[in-house]
């Protein structure tokens, strides 16, 4: 288990977010946290990246209990969030947006990276608030591979974006499953997440309905109508 | 999926907290009726000299309400308002001296002009936002008093001397000195002036200000002319501190520029700041702080009385960083929830 | 004719003042997003240092140096021991904080050193630059400093890991975070270098406006209004700004007849209104466009 989640309870200011919360992320495994809006999705993400520590619980990453650690220390532990809001500096150029995350010691340098995303390639120079909603979601990919994640989160990758778009991103996603990355994706799109996730959460106001393989609920007539809309 | 009922002309009431079984609105009514009770026993049992100083913190208080419903309520950051304070004390003073009208009137006319003045320098201003209208009411707080010493207005206003005025009396021959006439008389005022903001704050209108702060551009897509409401607040908000200017020229009796520099715009502001920003009450606290801190300050060490009144500043900051008012609603939720 | 140019000219020499208090402003701004009304203060009490260390016997430049080096940690000891603590409380709370660092830094320097006017040497000599009966050598070497500067922090900034790191920080903490980086450390950083910087100022001012605790007031105040008419997310623009306030300043005291010595920083500041009032971000500065 690369990480582990274990009963997590999470605020903000007085609001009750997330309770008691576990899930596992194995290695080099995709694991999908499904759920409606408002669920406490994001919420957990930020927990685990250490934005919004959790007030109760243990959030253990190879082991070792990270919960309340700082987020840039957990950053360079080898945890990589990509928020939901994408996190893109508007008026940094998309190099200095890469720049910023470059590690020595990182498994993906900026050439490889590069490579990997040719749109990003050429729009080095624009600023990225000029980047299209797509690229922005590239580059806030690219940037967090910079940082040489063990782990990889992904908070929504295809919110906000074109179908055709939504599909060049699942194939990032895919290929870095192929390469043995570890990753935490959540989606709303739950047919897409459980496409490509090992296992699945589903979670409703903060507390786990239930959990299994992912072909295992996306089968589940139920499960599928009451929570996961088709 | 239930459906609810067709909705009931009754609004739905949220729940009233209470603190010792007695609801918080009765515990507000009953503070206030105190510290009616206690202004109203103040002139009977101290010295002049205080009962002059309680009546300036007042007139500071109702000066930084001014500036609360311009930058508290309605988002718009004022470093300007000794200006308003000026001008209303100089229309007072004018109108006293040079034209020999009754005091009482004064505060109207003071309130007249410095809403138009107020009004007029809000036009431009909406083009400007925070750290911009800073800057921008700034150079108001600077432009004003060197106006006023200016040749040009030297003849009205008294140039670098100002003027002199004439306290007045008790009216109709009532047992009160002149100190204590006045401190009525701004008491008097202050309740008007505060009930006022209170109504004005809770209706419409103070939603809608509120509104235009918190994100002007929801509240213009929900129908509101955030331009409108900014000048009309900018003069209501310089009216008040007008006033207090006005009622300041009264009870101290000499304006001259060097009262009206900038210190006083930022001292308003500390006062806004420490009394609770977007809080009525908390002005009060403001008010009392800037007129008795510094001398406090001054008392702990002559040479060193800035550094004394920073560090206290800082110190207030720290412990209550959302002033008096955060301070009061901290202790409030607290002694609702032991209650339970 | 002569008289304009004379007067331009003039203006520029003062400009040089403002410029470089404008740059120090917009040094902080970016660092921290947030104006630093202390600013002044930091810089006098810099230079108070400065000519302390000066009157110890210690040679010019040297004591420059050690001035520059106290100023920065200064800035960073500021930054984490008044300014962390409120680092969440509202904007209005940190302006009284800044107001309090003023009242501070004010009264303590009359304090240690008394409020009587003190002169401080000039590193570059008394008499006019290249002979000519335009500017003086202490002018033209302001003008020179502000400018390399000016050129320093533009490499710093856009060329170092370092600068990219705190312009992140100041942007975007969060995802700044995300990406490795220590903001907290970014921010104290920046108020180290606005510190060093405003020193520099202050050392290059005093000689012209003679030295006491009161002297940065109404320098700060031109120094924002030439860094807000310039910009204040453009560094150049700030420095342009301080120049054009100067100019104005020295012009409108010359050529419009209502205007006596008390009026000049009020039309100077009415212009600086005027010049928002067309362009709310300033003239080279970045319009804030918030979404929707």
């Amino acid at each position: 288990m690369i990480l582990q989640v274990d009963k997590v309870d999470a605020y903000y200011g007085i609001g009750h977010i997330l309770h008691g919360l576990s899930l596992n992320v194995g290695e080099s495994e995709v694991v999908a946290l499904l759920g409606r809006n408002g669920a406490g999705k994001t919420t957990t993400m930020r927990c685990i990246a250490g934005l919004t520590p959790p007030r109760r619980g243990e959030i253990r990453y190879k082991g070792r209990n990270i919960a309340g650690v700082s987020p840039h220390r957990v950053s360079r532990m080898g945890i990589a969030l990509v928020p939901e809001t994408r996190g893109i500096f508007s008026y940094l150029s998309c190099y200095e947006n890469l720049a910023i995350a470059r590690r020595p010691e990182s498994r993906w340098q900026l050439e490889a990276v590069l490579e990997r995303f040719p749109r990003l390639k050429e729009r080095l120079t624009h600023k990225g608030r000029e980047l299209s909603g797509g690229e922005q979601q590239m580059l806030a990919i690219a940037r967090a591979l910079l940082t040489g994640p063990e782990l990889l989160l992904l908070d929504e990758p295809s919110q906000g974006l074109a179908p055709l778009v939504v599909s060049a991103v699942m194939d990032t996603i895919r290929g870095l499953r192929a390469e043995r990355v570890s990753m935490l994706l959540v989606e709303q799109n739950a047919n897409l997440a459980l496409d490509l996730a090992d296992h699945a959460y589903l979670i409703e106001t903060g507390r786990l309905v239930t959990k299994g393989p992912a072909r295992q609920l996306r089968d589940d007539e139920n499960i599928r109508r009451s929570y996961l809309g088709y | 999926m239930t459906m609810h009922g067709p909705a009931t002309a009754k609004a739905v009431q949220a729940p009233v907290g209470e603190i010792g079984g007695i609801p918080l609105p009765t515990w507000r009514w009953i503070l206030i009726g105190g510290g009616l009770v206690i202004l109203a026993v103040i002139p009977f049992v101290t010295k002049n000299f205080y009962i002059f100083q309680i009546t300036l913190a007042l007139i500071y208080a109702i000066a930084i309400l001014g500036l609360n419903l311009l930058t508290g309520f309605n988002g718009q950051f004022s470093l300007g308002h000794s200006a308003f304070y000026a001008i209303g004390a100089y229309t007072a003073a004018i109108m006293m001296e040079n034209m020999g009208i009754h005091y009482a009137w004064t505060l109207p006319a003071a309130a007249i002009v410095c809403f138009v003045f107020g009004f007029l320098f809000g036009l431009p201003a909406l083009r400007l936002e925070g750290i911009y209208l800073a800057l921008a009411t700034f150079a108001l707080a600077i432009a004003i008093p060197q106006v006023l010493k200016s040749s040009v207005v030297e003849h009205w206003t008294g140039g670098v001397q100002g003027i002199v005025i004439i306290k007045p009396d008790a009216p109709f021959g009532l047992p009160l000195n002149s100190d204590q006439w006045l401190y009525l008389f701004t008491v008097l005022t202050a309740i008007v002036m505060y009930v006022c903001a209170a109504n004005l704050v809770k209706s419409r209108t103070g939603r809608a200000l509120i509104a235009i702060r918190d994100h002007p551009v929801a509240a213009s897509a929900m129908g509101i002319n955030v331009s409108l409401y900014k000048s009309l607040t900018f003069g209501v908000s310089a009216l008040y501190t007008g006033v207090a200017g006005a009622l300041g020229a009264i009870a101290i009796a000499f304006v001259a520029p060097d009262s009206f520099t900038f210190s006083l715009a930022v001292a308003l502001f500390v006062g806004l700041v420490v009394g609770g920003v977007a809080s009525i009450p908390g002005t009060i606290v403001g008010g009392f702080f800037v007129l008795f801190v510094p001398n406090i300050a001054e008392h702990f060490s002559k040479g060193l009385a800035g550094a004394v009144y920073g560090i206290i500043l800082l110190l207030i900051i720290f412990v209550m960083p959302m002033g008096a008012a955060g301070l009061g609603r901290l202790i409030t939720g607290k002694l609702m929830k032991q209650g339970r | 004719m002569e008289l304009f140019l004379h007067q331009v000219l003039a203006g520029l020499a003062t400009g040089g003042i403002y410029a470089c208090m404008a740059l120090a402003v917009v040094m902080i701004y970016q660092a921290i997003d947030h104006l630093n009304f202390a600013q002044g203060e930091m810089a006098m009490f810099s230079t108070f240092i400065a000519w302390q260390l000066i009157q110890w016997g210690i040679p010019y430049w040297l004591a420059f140096g050690l001035t520059i080096v106290i100023s920065f940690a200064a800035g960073v000891v500021i930054e984490r021991v008044v300014l962390k603590p409120i680092h969440d409380a509202p904007i209005l709370s940190h302006v009284v904080a800044f107001i309090a660092l003023l009242a501070i830094l004010n009264s303590s320097a009359g304090f240690l050193w008394d409020w009587t006017i003190k002169s401080f040497a000039s590193p570059f000599g008394s008499g006019q630059f290249l002979g000519q009966n335009l500017l003086s050598k202490h002018d033209a070497g302001m003008i020179g400093v502000t400018i390399l500067m000016l050129v320093a922090l533009y490499l710093f900034f856009r060329h170092t890991r370092i600068g990219l790191a705190m312009r992140a920080a100041a942007a975007n903490p969060e995802s700044a975070r995300l990406a490795g980086i220590r903001v907290g450390w970014m921010n104290a950083l920046g108020w180290g270098m606005a510190a060093a910087i405003g020193a520099v100022a202050g050392m290059l001012i005093a000689p012209v406006v003679f030295l006491e605790p009161n002297m940065m007031l109404s320098i700060l105040l031109y120094g924002f209004a030439g860094a807000v008419v310039g910009g204040l997310t453009s560094p150049g623009g700030a420095v342009f700004g301080g120049f054009s306030v100067g100019v104005i300043e020295n012009l409108a005291g010359t050529y419009i007849p209502v205007v006596g010595r008390e009026m000049k920083l009020s039309i100077a500041l009415c212009i600086i209104v005027a010049v928002l009032c067309v362009k709310p971000s300033g003239l080279f500065g970045r319009p804030v466009v918030t979404r929707v």
